[in-house]
């Protein structure tokens, strides 16, 4: 029987690897996949306790979460397609013009 | 805390094994295709909590919008740039321990959460009706669907204005 600490902890470890992936990675692009990971696995615990307390607020909130993430996933490929444009290169530690 | 469902544990093992596959890949454009891959898994999680609405949401967004949209950027960007894998060790040992001490933080919040408690918190209860899902949006979230759709719609000329190449324009007049 699954129950939602199942759901919770897949959840959790996708987090961790979301974590990972965004200390870990220089690669713009790859920053992106991995706060994509973050953001579905926060949809994911939304979705779940939804389903354990038969709610319909989780529900409704991880689809206006979804559809931001959308949202967010065009407006960064953007600043990735002008730093590309900019400095020849996707790797974050080049990015150098803002650095404080 | 029985994970006995084998459904569970394939998709659980596809969305966690391409989620890893998404980042540590070498080639950027199976990346991309790795994380659909995780997304669908996502939505088929949603599908096991009995949330069909939010899965097909889920699969429309992320595999048929967003995971196109990455493959065409990792396209557009020249194929020797995506290859600099410079890795410094740092980074990598840093993210480890990281991961391990938000493992272990979550890890203990979890064990002393009541959810280990299965009587507090079962899929026993009825599952929610989508019917439900679009008065609540309609009704109550209306105006929270209306400052969502004007956010998209920025984001869109958003991201139109910082594709724009001025270099390329023709001076008309």
């Amino acid at each position: 029987m699954v129950e939602i600490i199942d759901y919770v902890i897949i959840s959790t470890i996708l987090f961790g690897v979301g974590i990972y992936g965004l200390v870990a990675k220089r690669n713009a692009i790859r920053m992106i996949f991995a706060i994509e990971i973050i953001a579905n696995a926060a949809n994911l615990n939304l979705v779940a306790f939804s389903r354990g307390l038969s709610n319909v607020q989780g529900q409704t909130f991880a689809l206006f979460s979804i559809a931001i993430a959308a949202a967010e996933v065009a407006v960064g490929l953007g600043i990735i397609i002008i730093a590309y444009r900019l400095y020849k290169e996707i790797d974050v530690e080049e990015f150098k013009s803002l650095k404080g | 805390m029985v994970m006995d469902d084998p459904v569970f544990l394939a998709v659980s093992a596809l969305t966690v094994g391409s989620a890893i596959v998404a980042l540590e890949t070498r080639e950027l454009i199976y990346g991309g295709i790795a994380l659909a891959i995780s997304m669908l898994g996502i939505a088929g999680f949603f599908l096991l909590l009995d949330s069909p609405f939010v899965a097909m949401f889920q699969i429309l967004v992320y595999v048929g919008a967003v995971a196109v949209l990455i493959i065409f950027t990792v396209m557009l960007v020249r194929t020797q740039a995506l290859f600099s894998t410079k890795e410094d060790k740092g980074r990598k040992a840093s993210g480890v321990v990281l991961v391990l001490i938000f493992m272990i933080g979550l890890g203990a919040l979890l064990l002393v959460s009541g959810l280990t408690n299965s009587q507090l918190m079962n899929l026993q209860m009825p599952p929610v009706d989508f019917k439900a899902i679009g008065e609540e949006m309609l009704t109550y979230y209306s105006p929270a669907l209306i400052a969502l759709g004007l956010v998209l719609g920025g984001s869109i000329i958003g991201a139109l204005a910082l594709a724009r190449r001025e270099d390329m324009e023709t001076t008309d007049g």
